[in-house]
């Protein structure tokens, strides 16, 4: 097991002075900005105990971590306990001075004892009420009384910031915005780093991260002008009328999108300026404790100091690392902004960004391929993911399965150009040629952890994955560094949970807040030609943990209204729920592939955080007529094996 | 007459959502069912198959109509997504319709073929009631039929009201009865009325390149909450339906040549205004189909004012053997999933030993006009009413569908509000939806709301980006603050 990493906790002193926990080098009085704010006595912290079954070890260095965390994370922090007196007296001084503490009544949490044995090691003092001001230990009761005496303890109250920044957020994506403005209208003062490095073949982009630039905005984008070719051609069905020449323009399309994409990029910045927090347009790297060194797009270094970090680089699509791949392929980077219409294209790999790419080009008149090496959907319900892909194929997308590319090698210039693409089977000698005017690359993401001098303070990382583990807290191994959004270790790589935690960070470090980001349950869409939207377990995992014969699965297929006048596809949209059969049939997974599905998940999804039952779903009424109302009138259990075709309407 | 010597276990009339639904049900529990269902002919001679108001005139060919509209603005759209689309578009009134009623007509074989499956007798006549286990049912043609049974459940529905003290009303004026299934297009049209019907209607129309107008006397969409009535029609204004408010129609006249001169009172002016339009379509309200059942002799008691059917929460009459459901039930939502959930669960309880009564609280609902308005539970105003302004939070957003950036679209009406108690955990009491897709977003909502969602518990619930149901998700700004509430940034 590693060393745990700086700071390193101050040995113990038994000097009367103050003591300053996860001292930085080179810290400086910043200016004095601490206004007092008057604020209810007696808010309390709460620690959730560790998680169970693992070493000892593990578990102290956990608690230690969080201790330094509260202690780091609250102007005043005082270890209480709540029938003690002296306890009682410092809590009435703090709150005659108008100073607003944090709390924790090591009496009523369930380890208080471990807390105290904690503080004992980290404090030398193993006695209540143990008080830090600042970050500087104060001592007990006597001590206090005697600072504030003194004029001390005023002094430290007003010693807010030793560095530039109260917060410094290393990522100007989702997450990291989100952050970074929770805790400027928190009155922290904060700084975002943000730098695109451009990919390799050339393209770079705005403030705001992937979903912004190359990610949900634009493919929702893209999607819907698919979407409206389906539209154009449903419209005939339905009387419209004009000329049978059909065709699109590639150039219009994307002007348009990254125009909106530039007025995002423009609301970013106006939003940070709004809030006073400074945005500088160069790339971070860590050179010492607190102290990052800013590198602009000339190369001019700047470095600043923060009292916290958080982490919110993301991630940027893989590279095969075969022949002629960074020369010549391109991936969801380069796609969005592309200045010329990729041609005929081959999607690599079977994520979900490769089968909405695949989905738009192709929807937009494209001959495209998608090249699998395995599963679709790796993660996702498989028996979903096969649907999501069968309408693929049945609507114009060619798949190659079980194949991998060896070789891309360029026979024409152009744009696009002409590439050749050598793939090999994973199940035997075969080889496959093929050629292509765009080959694009989706095989994966790699997290933007490692050059960013993590390992000169001591940021534990996987180091297979890049990604960085983080407790239930956001924090990382070092405690005064925070982490959110695609980076994180074990958790979903989703705007909408980088931000949710990116503001539940910012109120827990600055508002005395103690809600935490919420992993469960988090519904998503997958934006392919049908939607598919999910919302908790998969039925291979829902199997996993809760075995099949604990388990009930209604399902059927629907028709939505409006593709019978259009005459679309009958028995294709599908709808299924997972339920817990000894939990009185509550819902585990929802999933839905038709038309709309994020707008359909979303709701289900708020109504799976408050407890949604089989029951609850049987009695609610539908909404006639939408796809929503189909699962308001599931009957059909998959053990029953009873026939789900629509024949008609119901 | 004593149980067992009837016809019939269960004999319904009325071959609509919430009839057929209960006949169907019954018939899976193994009991011996017959459905009648007559469609009298519309005053312009419109007739239908079965399956009722929903299915034939109602909200399948209303949704089909207002999807050919809104194909039109993804029409216009597209140009904007990069589709060269050649000038000029123009719109096929004929086609659509026969497309439309190809497919409903392609229902009404479906329903017959469920009935036939279940072993449903199936017979078009018209009914009324002998004596309280018997009914005379009489044919197109005249001839008569006498049907007994143990458990007779009424499912008439209701038919759209005509203003009969209005000159030229009902020689002249058409209704939603008959505009879906209008064989030419209706043209330069005025609607009359601000029921969801009116203000669906006139959407469409417009939605379609008529020139459209709608007249109401006082507000819209009574009912609903009305800011979010008044949004729906701003909506429809800004797309070019004219709407004439505080306005009365007096009298109807065909003129030569064939268009209809419609007379009306301007009730803040209290001058008379006149105007041509090719078609008058009434929408200002549906009266029960009771009139011809003979109810009295079953003794079955009605509301004197609405003429619809008194029921208690079994759905029992006040003839403990005979049911009424659906729209001709007194006090019930007039909506096709409320009727067929009532007809199976009374199905249930009558022959399944089920227990279960219909909840009719907190039924979520959408008004397909040109921007859909997704509702459930309590309207702002009945909060206040029901738990004082003081204890009421109402949440609420404007926000922009990523659809709309590219397409400049202006998405001033895009509004969500939540309507919450003040006190934590500030359980939802209504929700309210206005964009694009509304039903498909309050459906899932309305399932939170049944299980006592609070404030807090929506807020937790992460979005799923980039959709319209996300805002509702993060609806942080309450009306008391004052904030601005719209939605910036991304």
């Amino acid at each position: 097991m590693a060393q745990p990493p700086l700071p390193p906790p101050p040995r113990a002193q038994t000097s009367p002075g103050p003591v300053k926990v996860g001292t930085a080098p080179n810290r400086r009085l910043g200016s004095v900005r601490g206004v007092l704010v008057s604020s209810p006595p007696g808010r309390r912290a709460r620690l959730s105990s560790p998680g169970t079954g693992r070493s000892s070890s593990e578990a102290r260095e956990e608690l230690r971590r969080r201790l330094l965390g509260l202690i780091e994370g609250n102007r005043v922090m005082i270890f209480s306990k709540s029938y003690c007196p002296h306890c009682t007296r410092v809590k009435e001084l703090f709150s005659s001075l108008g100073v607003q503490c944090n709390i924790l009544e090591l009496d009523q949490v369930d380890d208080g004892a471990n807390v105290q044995e904690m503080l004992s090691e980290i404090t030398n003092q193993r006695t209540v009420p143990n008080i830090f001001v600042n970050k500087v230990h104060m001592g007990g009761c006597d001590r206090t009384f005697q600072a504030h005496q003194s004029g001390l303890l005023q002094k430290l109250l007003q010693e807010d910031s030793t560095y530039d920044y109260d917060l410094i957020v290393i990522g100007g994506g989702s997450g990291g915005l989100a952050c970074a403005q929770e805790a400027a209208i928190l009155g922290k003062k904060v700084m975002v780093l943000d730098f695109v490095v451009p990919s390799p073949q050339g393209t770079s982009w705005g403030l705001g991260g992937t979903c912004v630039n190359v990610g949900c905005v634009p493919k929702k984008l893209m999607h819907q002008a698919a979407l409206l070719g389906q539209a154009l051609n449903d419209s005939r069905k339905f009387g419209w009328e004009y000329g049978q020449q059909v065709k699109h323009n590639w150039e219009t399309m994307t002007e348009a999108i990254q125009n909106h994409i530039s007025s995002l990029n423009w609301g970013h910045k106006l939003s940070l300026r709004e809030k006073s927090v400074d945005y500088v347009n160069s790339y971070g790297e860590f050179v010492e404790h607190h102290r990052i060194k800013a590198t602009n797009r000339k190369g001019q270094e700047t470095s600043y100091t923060a009292a916290k970090f958080v982490i919110a680089t993301g991630e940027r699509p893989r590279y095969l690392g075969i022949q002629g791949d960074k020369e010549y392929c391109i991936t969801s980077d380069d796609l969005f902004s592309l200045p010329y219409c990729p041609g005929k294209t081959l999607v690599v790999g079977a994520s979900y960004v490769a089968l909405e790419c695949a989905g738009v080009l192709t929807g937009l008149g494209l001959d495209v391929t998608v090249m699998v090496r395995s599963v679709l959907l790796r993660g996702f319900d498989q028996e979903m993911a096969e649907r999501v892909g069968s309408y693929m194929e049945q609507h114009g997308v060619k798949f190659l399965r079980k194949f991998i590319p060896v070789m891309v090698q360029q026979l024409e210039k152009g744009s696009p150009g002409k590439l050749k693409v050598v793939a090999k089977s994973t199940e035997g000698p075969e080889t496959i040629e093929g050629v292509y005017n765009t080959v694009l690359l989706a095989i994966g993401r790699d997290s933007c952890t490692r050059k960013m001098g993590l390992d000169k303070i001591g940021v534990k990382i996987n180091k297979k994955t890049g990604k960085i583990p983080v407790n239930d807290v956001e924090q990382t191994n070092v405690p005064y560094v925070y982490a959110v959004g695609d980076i994180l270790e074990g958790k979903l790589e989703l705007t909408p949970v980088a931000i949710q935690a990116g503001k539940l960070l910012a109120r827990r470090l600055f508002g005395g807040r103690l809600e935490k980001c919420d992993y469960i349950n988090v519904p998503t869409t997958v934006f392919t030609p049908l939607e598919y939207g999910c919302c908790g377990l998969s039925e291979e995992k829902a199997i996993e943990v809760y075995k099949k014969e604990n388990l009930e699965v209604y399902h059927t297929f629907f028709w939505p209204l409006e593709w019978t006048v259009a005459g679309r596809d009958n028995n294709t949209c599908y709808a299924k729920i997972i339920c817990n059969k000894f939990d009185n049939y509550r819902v585990i997974g929802f999933h839905v592939l038709g038309p709309n599905a994020g707008e359909v998940t979303q709701g289900f999804a708020a109504a799976m955080k408050c407890g949604l039952t089989k029951q609850l779903l049987d009695d609610t009424i539908g909404i006639h007529p939408t796809c929503g109302e189909v699962f308001t009138t599931l009957e059909i259990t998959k053990s029953s094996g009873l026939d789900i075709t629509q024949k008609g309407c119901g | 007459m004593e149980a067992g010597r009837q016809d019939y276990n269960l004999l319904v009339i009325g071959g609509g959502s919430g009839g057929l639904a209960c006949a169907k049900e019954a018939a899976q529990l193994g009991k011996k069912v017959a459905v009648v269902d007559y469609v009298e002919p519309s005053p312009r001679g419109t007739r239908w198959g079965l399956g009722g108001t929903c299915v034939n005139v109602g909200c399948i060919p209303k949704k089909l109509i207002h999807q050919a509209a809104l194909l039109g603005g993804m029409i216009r759209d597209a140009p904007h997504y990069g589709w060269d689309v050649a000038q000029p578009v123009l719109h096929d009134w004929r086609k659509m319709a026969e497309a439309v009623q190809n497919y409903v007509k392609s229902l009404n074989w479906g329903h017959r073929v469920q009935l036939q499956d279940r072993k449903v007798k199936y017979f078009n006549i018209k009914a009324s009631f002998v004596n309280e286990h018997t009914i005379c049912g009489v044919t197109k043609g005249g001839k008569e039929t006498l049907l007994s049974a143990e458990h007779i459940v009424i499912a008439t529905g209701g038919r759209p009201r005509y203003p009969t003290h209005i000159e030229g009303a009902l020689e002249y004026g058409i209704t939603s009865d008959d505009i879906f299934w209008l064989k030419e297009s209706p043209g330069k049209t005025l609607v009359v009325g601000a029921s969801y019907v009116a203000l669906e209607c006139a959407g469409f129309l417009t939605g379609l390149g008529l020139d459209t107008t709608v007249m109401m006397r006082s507000i819209p969409l009574r009912g609903f909450d009305q800011q979010m009535s008044s949004l729906v029609t701003a909506y429809m204004a800004s797309q070019g339906t004219r709407f004439l408010k505080h306005c009365t129609p007096s009298r109807v006249q065909k003129l030569p040549d064939g268009q209809l001169q419609v007379t009306w009172e301007d009730l803040t002016s209290g001058k008379e205004n006149m105007g041509t339009f090719s078609t008058v379509l009434w929408a200002i309200g549906r009266i029960p189909e009771t009139r011809s059942l003979n109810l009295e002799n079953a003794g079955i008691n009605t509301n004197p004012n609405s003429q619809k059917i008194l029921v208690d929460a079994q759905e029992a009459t006040s003839v403990p053997h005979i049911y009424a459901i659906g729209d001709v039930a007194e006090g019930r939502p007039e909506l096709t999933p409320t009727a067929i959930m009532a007809g199976k669960l009374l199905a249930r309880r009558l022959y399944g030993q089920s227990l279960d009564v219909m909840d009719y609280s907190n039924v979520p609902t959408t008004v397909f006009t040109p921007l859909e308005y997704g509702c459930v539970g309590l309207s702002e105003e009945e909060a206040m009413a029901r738990h004082g302004e003081e204890h009421v939070e109402v949440y609420h957003a404007y926000y922009k569908p990523l659809e709309f950036t590219v397409a400049e679209r202006d998405a001033s009406q895009c509004y969500i509000k939540m309507v919450c108690l003040r006190k934590p955990p500030q359980l939802v009491l209504g929700l309210h939806f206005l964009g694009p897709n509304a039903g498909e977003v309050t459906q899932g909502f309305a399932l939170g709301i049944k299980c006592g969602a609070s404030y807090e518990q929506v807020m937790r619930t992460v979005g799923i980006h980039p959709t319209c149901a996300e805002e509702v998700a993060k609806l942080r700004i309450s009306k008391r603050s004052g904030l601005d509430p719209t939605v910036t940034g991304c």
